[in-house]
């Protein structure tokens, strides 16, 4: 026992971390070379999976497909298909993709203005791969004039309605305490709301995503790493002092966070579907998301409604829970990728959790210092109403 | 849209534009001649626009952006398109006793990837014969899809021995009049035929005409649509008919020389379900998508064109065949010296039926003249063709 106890001590400790990876690259070196398994494979096709990220109509006459090969095995782009016809294309860098390649697909096809249009990629196998266009226009150039006019849809979805509900903040001072109750609960509610909301848009684009990505699990580790980010910054001694102006503040700064990056993922749905024509309700769209937002700016305001901050202050909050829909209209035009999608929905996800918690111990506080229980009636229908109010004007942003 | 569609352009629309009469006189807005039987033939050279029409042969290859990409690898099939239209299988030939001619073939089953679109392979089932052209030509069996065109003569005996060297149970069942033994069905007579094993179909043939044979082991739908089925030709025997029959009858059999003026073309329409949805992926005659398309079937104007065409579609109820610029005599079944339909353009078939199309192109223009089938679908997703028609 010593004796062995004196030999492994007297190797060194870089040589004992290292035994167990050079028995691994020993047994990956057998596995490649020999395939010991080879019995449970022989013979079969190799298992193919496409998937079309993207499909954009950049000018009459042209599709354009960005495809990801998200399968174990090569895929080998044999033949296109648009709606049912054989169509001549050309793929960069080449018609084989490997495992996690990438490659764009341009087809010269007389596609039909408002008209949807189906596309099949054929691989060497025979397998296909379907992509669809709901509904047939130009796609925005990286132009100017496009990118304002994205940037424009981002500010009317975001920082018009929150702007909005911040006016709300001089009415609110004089709110009496079972009014302010009302309020902080109501903000609750709203972000309940935003919380599935922002869960549920996570999950819809972690579909979009090529299974090895690990969309769902990616999104929620994101929000329990946000979460613990923000619980350890919170706790910093200059933002501990809940009852303080700053620690209520630092509240304040958490929900315009939360409900930025919400907005972002609204802002990603909205750009990407005015750019694939999907949304074709236009004005109508933008009226409904800002009957839908106007109460974010309330929640916002809520924690500091009996402080004095300034103006600049206000700017700041602004921009941060309204300024990332600009962001996220812009991504979803011209650059839209379901990956960072759901990275930043994963840390809206933890963001709007820890603001959740932190509205609720502030209304606790109080409610404490006043001898009152938390779950009085002004409270439950301050709750129940914010999730009402987002529940309700949703139907006219849902499509 | 407003814009006056010049001729080049009008050519340019190819495959598309062409997809019907109607079609193309809108997009030229230029009312077309009505085309009777015996009118003028109209020449591309006697365009209203005095311009010599810039047509050349290579231009078919760009219908407008629509066809596949790339070549079909024909060497790794082993049989093309082009061959498969002529090459008849006729048998291994010798007299019984009683006199009667007796053919005797060898059909092997096999499991083998075929090629049906440029890089797009097809797991098939697939007959091959050691007696078959492809087989002569490269020196052994060739599993092809469709498998063999048997060609024999009305009267003669047919002696086929089948193996079985798939991987599933088959049978070959041939429409004919057989015994009920002979009918390659399972559970009747030798029924199926598992892995390993052969059995030999005999019978007369008879009735005269354009007929096929397919495998008819259960399931069915698959075991038609991975391959297994190929043309059954039986040509009239002259000797028993009088008259005009007997001068037709002598210009259907092989082995007479008025079969000679003719030009015969043998075409099977089929489908592929590449990711086995139900749905076909890939429409073709003889297999290949848009096998005719890159590759013109060549016709001497003047020696007319005697069609055998046979439908093995599977999963569409129906296939059809349009001939542009032209009209034609149709033998529905071809079990008949006198046509069943006269001067049409289209005609549809049911899955199994066939029937024998004879098109004439004297006089005409020299160029290449469009045929397909007349669901545009199914010709956009590679059942269409030229031929290509020269002095």
């Amino acid at each position: 026992m010593t004796t062995e106890k004196n030999f492994l001590s007297r190797i060194p400790l870089w040589v004992l971390a290292v035994i167990p990876l050079a028995l691994l690259a020993a047994l990956v070196l057998l596995f490649v070379n020999t395939n010991p398994l080879a019995v449970t494979s022989a013979a079969l096709p190799p298992v193919e999976e496409l998937d079309v990220q993207r499909v954009t109509l950049p000018e009459p006459g042209l599709i354009v497909l960005e495809v990801v090969n998200g399968g174990p095995d090569p895929v080998t782009v044999a033949q296109v298909l648009v709606d049912d016809a054989y169509w001549q294309f050309e793929i960069e860098p080449g018609n084989t993709l490997p495992r996690l390649g990438r490659a764009t697909i341009r087809i010269p096809y007389p596609w039909v203005e408002a008209e949807p249009h189906e596309i099949a990629l054929v691989t060497s196998t025979g397998v296909t791969f379907d992509a669809a266009v709901e509904l047939s226009t130009q796609s925005p150039a990286l132009g100017g004039g496009q990118l304002l006019a994205y940037a424009l849809v981002g500010f009317y979805v975001g920082v018009i309605p929150v702007g909005l509900g911040l006016l709300w903040f001089p009415a609110m001072r004089r709110l009496s305490r079972t009014g302010m109750g009302f309020i902080l609960s109501l903000t609750v509610g709203l972000l309940v709301f935003l919380l599935v909301d922002t869960f549920l848009e996570m999950l819809e684009l972690s579909a979009e995503l090529p299974g090895v990505f690990q969309g769902v699990p990616l999104g929620l580790f994101m929000a329990l790493l946000t979460w613990l980010g923000i619980l350890a910054v919170g706790n910093r001694p200059q933002a501990a002092g809940r009852n303080t102006p700053e620690g209520r503040r630092f509240v304040a700064w958490l929900i315009a966070l939360g409900i930025g990056l919400h907005n972002l993922g609204e802002g990603l749905a909205v750009g990407a579907a005015f750019a694939l024509g999907e949304a074709a309700l236009g004005s109508f769209l933008v009226i409904g998301f800002i009957l839908h937002n106007i109460t974010e700016g309330v929640g916002i305001a809520a924690p500091v409604a009996k402080d004095q901050p300034k103006p600049g202050w206000f700017l700041g909050v602004l921009l941060l829970a309204g300024g990332p829909a600009i962001l996220g209209s812009l991504m979803g035009a011209f650059a839209f990728s379901p990956l960072v999608g759901v990275i930043f929905l994963g840390i809206g996800i933890g963001a709007i959790w820890q603001v959740i918690v932190e509205v609720g111990r502030l209304l606790q506080r109080d409610h404490e210092r006043e001898g009152q229980p938390l779950a009085t009636w002004a409270n439950l229908a301050g709750l129940a109403l914010g999730i009402a109010v987002m529940y309700v004007t949703a139907f006219l942003v849902k499509f | 849209m407003q814009k006056k569609i010049s001729r080049r352009e009008f050519l340019r629309f190819g495959g598309l534009g062409l997809l019907g009469g109607a079609g193309a006189a809108l997009l030229n807005r230029q009312p077309g001649p009505a085309l009777a039987q015996g009118a003028p033939i109209p020449s591309p050279a006697d365009g209203h626009d005095g311009h010599e029409p810039e047509y050349t042969a290579s231009e078919h290859a760009g219908h407008g952006g629509s066809g596949t990409v790339g070549t079909v690898d024909h060497e790794f099939n082993r049989f093309h398109p082009s061959e498969m239209l002529s090459d008849f299988d006729y048998g291994t030939i010798s007299t019984l006793p009683g006199g009667q001619r007796l053919r005797e073939y060898e059909f092997i089953a096999v499991d083998r990837e075929i090629e049906i679109a440029p890089g797009v392979r097809f797991p098939a089932w697939a007959f091959g014969s050691l007696t078959s052209p492809e087989a002569q030509r490269r020196g052994g069996f060739v599993g092809r899809v469709p498998g063999p065109t048997i060609r024999c003569v009305e009267g003669d005996r047919v002696r086929i021995k089948m193996v079985n060297a798939g991987s599933h149970p088959h049978t070959m069942h041939f429409h004919g009049i057989h015994s009920a033994a002979m009918d390659g069905v399972p559970g009747v007579g030798p029924g199926v035929i598992d892995p390993g094993q052969s059995v030999i179909y005999e019978f007369d043939a008879r009735p005269f005409g354009c007929h096929l044979y397919h495998c008819h082991a259960i399931p069915l739908a698959r075991h038609i649509h991975k391959g297994l089925y190929g043309g059954f030709i039986i040509d009239p025997d002259p000797e028993k008919y009088a008259g005009d029959e007997r001068r037709a009858a002598a210009g259907r059999n092989h082995q007479h020389p008025e079969n000679r003026e003719w030009q015969e073309l043998f075409m099977l329409m089929n489908a592929f379900d590449t990711n086995f949805d139900k749905e076909n992926e890939v429409y073709a005659v003889n297999s290949i998508a848009f096998g005719y398309m890159n590759d013109p079937i060549p016709v001497q104007r003047d020696k007319p064109v005697r069609i055998y065409l046979v439908n093995l579609t599977e999963f569409d109820p129906i296939n059809s065949i349009h001939i542009h610029a032209n009209f034609f005599d149709y033998y529905d079944h071809g079990t008949t010296l006198t046509p069943t339909l006269k001067t049409v353009d289209t005609i549809m078939q049911c899955q199994a039926q066939r029937g024998i199309i004879e098109v004439s192109f004297k006089g005409f223009e020299p160029g290449h003249y469009m045929f397909h089938a007349h669901q545009s679908e199914f010709a956009e997703l590679g059942w269409m063709g030229f031929f290509d028609v020269q002095e």
